[in-house]
């Protein structure tokens, strides 16, 4: 096969398990508390400017930033679900949806007030390495791993414990929870912080690869919430899946055009499939 | 005794503008089974609801040992002891049987007590350990039962709630459920059950209730209801 092929097909996949860790998170709080949070990108976009501030600016080690980073975020998921989405809960869906919007534009607002729209970049690199005829970037593979231990942390949290089974009962049937001795605001905000976390992980690992500014989410927001979409908005595996599928597409696409074409291609494909499977390509 | 029993006051509710329930009182003692029948639209669900707090009186009083049940939130009172089969099993279909009843032992109280209930429940309905890894949903609707009142069983209640455990059963199936109810009454456990299956329901429990466009319209110790004649009339299909 032709090596760089072979090369867009790994950075393809690489590119997808970056994508799949926001899926995930927005995914999770779909199906728990059954509202699309619209400011996701940016809650990732606060862990990065909090990973390079506290890694470049104040010269915490990178673990430790990167850990801050993750709880800052999962604390940054439970206060939008307590003050924001919670007082919205029995409200029609379009007004939260409205309402986490507005978080978005508030989050890239304080962003500039605070850091101006300047990049910031956190000057870290790996070197990078040789698989075979592929040479592959080692910062890339290392959150592509990252990613995967993430998912398979949440996969195992969701599968083998209370809550996590509670987690994935609840998204089929609120109602009957409080008969089982769950209470379901409970399970909202645990979910809520999960899904910050999951926010907070990305963010490590986009950093890495990416500079930071206060639009940064526009970069990686619509992709995400067009997977989840075609995975099945609130199908875990569906958008696990579809974010490798996506992945591939771009950068295959990006291999036989450019990057730019290669978007296109990604967002022509899925209104393709919008107007074959609208349920979402995974859905049973 | 007195302590673990269930005590309902003349309690009126309902939902929005409908009112389904008007002053119905009742009582279960401590290892009593209890039915509630009547035709359908009669409260019988309602009144269930009412006793697991998934919705509240608008008067009248819910007790159980010693506590105001309209007090405390609905996802409390599993911890202690009630279980509700609710009507149609509300099982999580996308679930195997086993996480099914994993949910069922969510409370803090039951999670020690997990493997030893679980495989307790196993020994109660053998098919539901050849099935423990199928999903819930692919399984048929007398095995769905047995598994609803396996995961009520999970919590270690002390007195378990059934919403027309027969509905939509084959015969056959129905006395599968109504053997395995009698069993677990064997057990010690209280039973509160509500059925539309007046003739099968009234040879498990001592005594039922006779439900009404939400009233109670009589009641009495099972053998007396099933030889009165006005109630071999209208459920027994007797002459």
């Amino acid at each position: 096969m032709d090596p760089f092929l072979l090369e867009a097909l790994v950075n393809g996949i690489l590119l997808g398990g970056v994508f799949a860790l926001p899926v995930l998170g927005l995914n999770l709080v779909f199906g728990v508390v059954d509202v699309v949070w619209l400011c996701y990108a940016e809650l990732v976009m606060v862990g990065m400017y909090a990973v390079w501030f506290f890694y470049s600016q104040m010269g915490w080690p990178l673990p430790l930033a990167f850990a801050v980073c993750i709880g800052l975020v999962a604390v940054l998921g439970v206060l939008l679900h307590l003050l924001v989405v919670r007082p919205l809960l029995t409200q029609p869906p379009i007004n939260q949806v409205l309402a986490t919007g507005g978080v978005l534009f508030v989050l890239q607002g304080v962003a500039t007030l605070i850091f101006s729209t300047e990049f910031r970049a956190l000057g870290v690199d790996m070197p990078p390495m040789e698989v075979g005829e592929v040479f592959v970037s080692g910062t890339k593979l290392a959150a592509f791993c990252a990613a995967l231990l993430g998912a398979g942390a949440l996969w195992a949290f969701l599968k083998f414990t209370y809550v996590g089974t509670a987690i994935r009962a609840i998204a089929r049937d609120r109602e009957v929870m409080p008969l089982m001795g769950v209470d379901p605001q409970r399970i909202y905000l645990i979910a809520s912080a999960i899904g910050g976390a999951l926010a907070g992980l990305a963010a490590c690992l986009l950093i890495v690869q990416l500079d930071v500014h206060p639009f940064v989410g526009l970069s990686f927001g619509p992709i995400t919430f067009m997977i989840c979409v075609m995975g099945g908005l609130g199908n875990m595996l569906g958008g696990f899946l579809a974010a490798f599928l996506m992945g591939l597409i771009i950068s295959v696409g990006g291999f036989w055009g450019t990057t730019e074409l290669s978007y296109v291609v990604a967002f022509a494909f899925f209104i393709v499939v919008m107007f074959i499977r609208p349920q979402g390509l995974f859905a049973r | 005794m007195e302590q673990a029993s269930l005590s309902i006051d003349a309690v009126h509710a309902g939902y929005g503008d409908f009112q389904a329930l008007f002053g119905v009182s009742l009582r279960v003692d401590p290892g009593e089974a209890v039915g509630v029948v009547g035709p359908n639209g009669a409260g019988k669900t309602t009144l269930l609801r009412v006793i697991s707090g998934l919705i509240r009186p608008r008067s009248g009083n819910v007790r159980f040992a010693g506590q105001d049940l309209a007090k405390v939130p609905a996802h409390t009172l599993p911890a202690l002891g009630i279980a509700h089969v609710p009507e149609n099993r509300r099982l999580f279909p996308h679930l195997t049987v086993e996480e099914n009843l994993r949910v069922g032992a969510f409370t803090a109280a039951a999670r020690p007590h997990f493997e030893a209930r679980r495989d307790h429940v196993y020994t109660l309905f053998p098919r539901m350990k050849e099935r423990r890894h199928q999903l819930a949903g692919t399984m048929s609707g007398g095995e769905q039962q047995m598994c609803a009142i396996g995961r009520a069983l999970m919590s270690g209640p002390k007195i378990l709630l059934l919403d027309e455990p027969s509905a939509g059963l084959a015969p056959l199936v129905v006395q599968q459920v109504f053997d395995l109810v009698r069993r677990i009454r064997q057990e010690g456990l209280t039973v509160l059950i509500v059925e539309q299956n007046v003739a099968q329901v009234l040879r498990v429990v001592d005594r039922a209730y006779v439900l009404e466009t939400g009233r109670v319209a009589a009641e009495g110790a099972s053998a007396a209801l099933a030889a009165d004649p006005v109630i071999r009339r209208s459920y027994l299909g007797g002459h």
